[in-house]
């Protein structure tokens, strides 16, 4: 192959990261931890990163990063500062309890690296639960990343630094969302690979937000893996905030298997950022399972979004939505890839797809791909793609009552986002990403008084803040 | 003199639709304008409050004084220019009190008024809405979203009772309506009348003129006003239909 002999800057950073680390704290893993690196180290050299030539990613070219040179996983920040006095999330009666990763560590005292929260939910980091919970590890670690997966997952898997693990015993239902936020504090480009592990037992229900927000205008490429497990009867709300600096890079690859009647629902908000990448590959592995798959872009300058869902019905009487609506501005760039697949048995499936979008100029840009494969014979799929632009009959209406073109544009554009954000289950949180996407839209925070999207909070700014000179 | 239309020559994509209309509307009129499907009453509503696509070749629109045809929609809006529309729009996501709340204050600072006060402006709502009879649930609803035919008509008079325009232009707000709703709607509309506004009520039938009162009556045909009177005119069309002023035109 061609490709081996001219390797691109970033793959063999990764391949020396992970010779530097082998014999050293690779080594001292969880045993499957240990032969999921190797493996996931071989595949990367064999397929290497995943560029323009391959299909599933010729929307989305990533060439350009692999020339650069990073920062990878370095030493472990020491904790000296809570991190309620780092970070800041003011979202009025949201209540949550905050953990954080600081360059890719989970960041804590080294008492509370793995820690039981009152409620009996099991939270820490990745690395501490293959000490501690080492059955656990071994039951679910890696179970998902297998089939299909691309070098960056295998990048992710072979040199991953830490992550988050969170284990909800059966039969507990939490109350207080777990909100888990990424930061960096590098004065160098930087690449975090991070990995994500969530396990819900039967009869649970938890709630969990992930916030990936910018930190500096430096280069950062965040690679992160995340497993989801659902038993049966389980419920997991997950909140994927990505509000980032114009020159970062994410590819985000989330796993989920869903045993019977259980319920995932995922909002995925993007609102800033350079180059973003989701992917969703989840399996209704048990009767009645129910996935909920939806989320928003709004993209301006050459910001460029990509959502690729894949959920696969494997049993009978599942349901899926999945519903992504955008807004592309100037000339940013979007992809939507949303497939369903139906196996043989899984009759009475009931399978939604929905991708809408505006284009705000004629430089924007969207490609949209619908992808069916049903195997089994009863079953009601429905998709429906749309890019068009604002609807001129509402655009009358609206200036017919004196309302100017530009705040008409406004407000139709807040309307159109609605629909997504009307799925948002926690009534705080709901009217909290409302009001960003209002101040989003506006693309100025400090024109309240006179707009006309009228934020249910106008006089107190939305803090999500991270305070770099107290790291 | 309100409005005075004179000699206006519509076209949509380039085919002409008005072909040189005539017509003054004084403060404290109610003017009816009736005529067969197809003459170009909507367009001349269209025409009036600014819509896109509609070209204005020939003529002038005098309001307050001035010829209005190259203002935008909004700012004819903000100087007293309400069009009922015969289908509104469903608007998803846009909640009525916050359309109305953004229209109104944006009508407030074409004037050089303040944003109206939170409290205020909930005041005006609740006693507006008692005028078309609206259930307290609907402000709280999107703009038109899942509204009956009825709910949509009533809500189209409730945003006139808040804006208070001094030309308002109903068109066919009696189409798709119960003789209850009927009755709801002609008495918001008779309720705003005054010295100091004018209505332009299109319909079809004489129905609604027993409820809206007109002081005058045109009929349109092909793109002009071929036919003015009083009331008594809107009763003389439903008896007779308008084949016999097709004759009047031909054998003129």
């Amino acid at each position: 192959m061609k490709l081996s002999k001219n390797k691109l800057p970033l793959e063999l950073s990764l391949h020396k990261h992970y010779e530097d680390n082998v014999k050293g704290v690779y080594n001292n893993c969880h045993p499957k931890v240990k032969d999921a690196r190797k493996a996931s180290m071989m595949l990367l050299k064999n397929i290497g990163l995943p560029l323009a030539n391959n299909e599933k990613w010729r929307n989305t070219n990533l060439g350009e990063f692999y020339k650069n040179s990073y920062l990878i996983g370095d030493e472990k920040s020491v904790f000296d500062k809570q991190i309620n006095e780092i970070f800041s999330c003011v979202v009025h009666g949201f209540n949550t309890n905050v953990f954080a990763l600081l360059n890719g560590w989970y960041y804590s005292s080294e008492e509370e690296q793995i820690q039981t929260l009152a409620d009996g939910i099991i939270v820490g980091s990745i690395n501490a639960a293959q000490k501690k919970y080492p059955e656990l590890i071994s039951k679910y670690f890696n179970e998902l990343v297998t089939d299909d997966q691309h070098g960056l997952n295998a990048a992710n898997g072979a040199i991953f630094t830490d992550g988050i693990f969170i284990y909800v015993p059966d039969n507990v239902e939490s109350d207080k969302a777990i909100q888990l936020i990424k930061m960096v504090n590098r004065d160098s480009s930087t690449m975090i690979n991070s990995r994500n592990l969530i396990i819900l037992g039967k009869n649970s229900k938890l709630s969990f937000l992930h916030c990936d927000d910018s930190i500096n205008q430096h280069h950062g490429f965040l690679v992160t893996n995340t497993e989801i497990f659902l038993d049966e009867n389980a419920k997991l709300d997950l909140y994927k905030l990505q509000n980032l600096n114009d020159n970062t890079t994410i590819v985000n690859s989330t796993f989920a298997n869903q045993k019977q009647n259980s319920e995932l629902k995922v909002n995925v908000l993007t609102f800033n950022g350079g180059t973003i990448r989701n992917e969703f590959d989840i399996e209704l592995a048990g009767k009645g399972a129910h996935a909920d798959v939806s989320g928003i872009y709004l993209m301006d300058n050459k910001q460029h979004v990509d959502n690729q869902l894949l959920i696969k019905h494997l049993a009978p009487n599942c349901t899926s939505n999945q519903m992504f609506k955008g807004v592309l501005d100037d000339k940013a760039s979007g992809v939507f890839k949303g497939s369903v697949y139906v196996a043989k048995d899984a009759q009475q499936t009931v399978a939604f797809q929905k991708n809408a979008n505006i284009l705000m100029t004629s430089e924007a840009s969207i490609d949209t791909m619908p992808f069916l494969e049903i195997y089994a014979d009863d079953v009601k799929c429905s998709h429906g793609a749309t890019v068009g632009q604002l609807d001129s009959e509402a655009m009358f209406y609206l200036m017919q009552r004196g309302i100017s073109k530009s705040d008409a544009r406004l407000l139709l554009m807040y309307a159109f986002t609605s629909e997504v954000t009307s799925k948002i289950g926690i009534e705080a949180l709901q009217t909290n990403i409302d009001d960003m996407i209002k101040k989003r839209l506006r693309g100025d925070l400090s024109i309240c008084d006179k707009c006309v999207l009228h934020c249910s909070t106008p006089d107190t700014p939305i803090i999500f803040d991270i305070d770099m000179s107290k790291i | 003199m309100l409005l005075n239309i004179k000699d206006l020559h519509v076209s949509i994509n380039g085919k002409e639709i008005l072909k040189g209309l005539n017509l003054s509307v004084n403060d404290g009129e109610v003017h009816a304008i009736m005529g067969p499907n197809g003459t170009g009453k909507s367009t001349l509503a269209a025409a009036i409050t600014g819509r896109d696509g509609y070209e204005i070749t020939s003529g002038e629109i005098i309001y307050k004084g001035k010829n209005i045809v190259d203002l935008s929609p909004d700012v004819r809006a903000n100087e007293g220019i309400f069009l009922s529309f015969q289908y509104p729009v469903e608007i998803p996501g846009v909640t009525i009190t916050n359309f109305m709340r953004t229209a109104l204050n944006a009508k407030r600072e074409h004037q050089g008024l303040p944003a109206i006060k939170a409290g205020d402006f909930l005041r005006k709502m609740e006693d507006k809405k008692k005028l078309v009879d609206i259930q307290s649930k609907l402000t709280n609803r999107s703009v038109n979203e899942g509204f009956s035919g009825g709910e949509k008509k009533k809500n189209e008079i409730f945003q006139m009772a808040m804006l208070e325009p001094t030309l308002a232009i109903l068109d066919e707000t009696d189409s798709g309506l119960d003789i209850d709703a009927l009755k709801v709607v002609a008495n918001g509309v008779n309720t705003l009348r005054s010295d100091e506004n004018a209505f332009i009520v299109i319909t079809h039938y004489q129905r609604l003129l027993d409820y809206i009162v007109p002081d005058f009556v045109h009929v349109m045909y092909d793109g002009r006003i071929v036919k003015s009177g009083g009331k008594g005119l809107a009763f003389e069309l439903e008896e007779k239909g308008y084949d016999w002023i097709k004759e009047q035109l031909k054998n003129r």
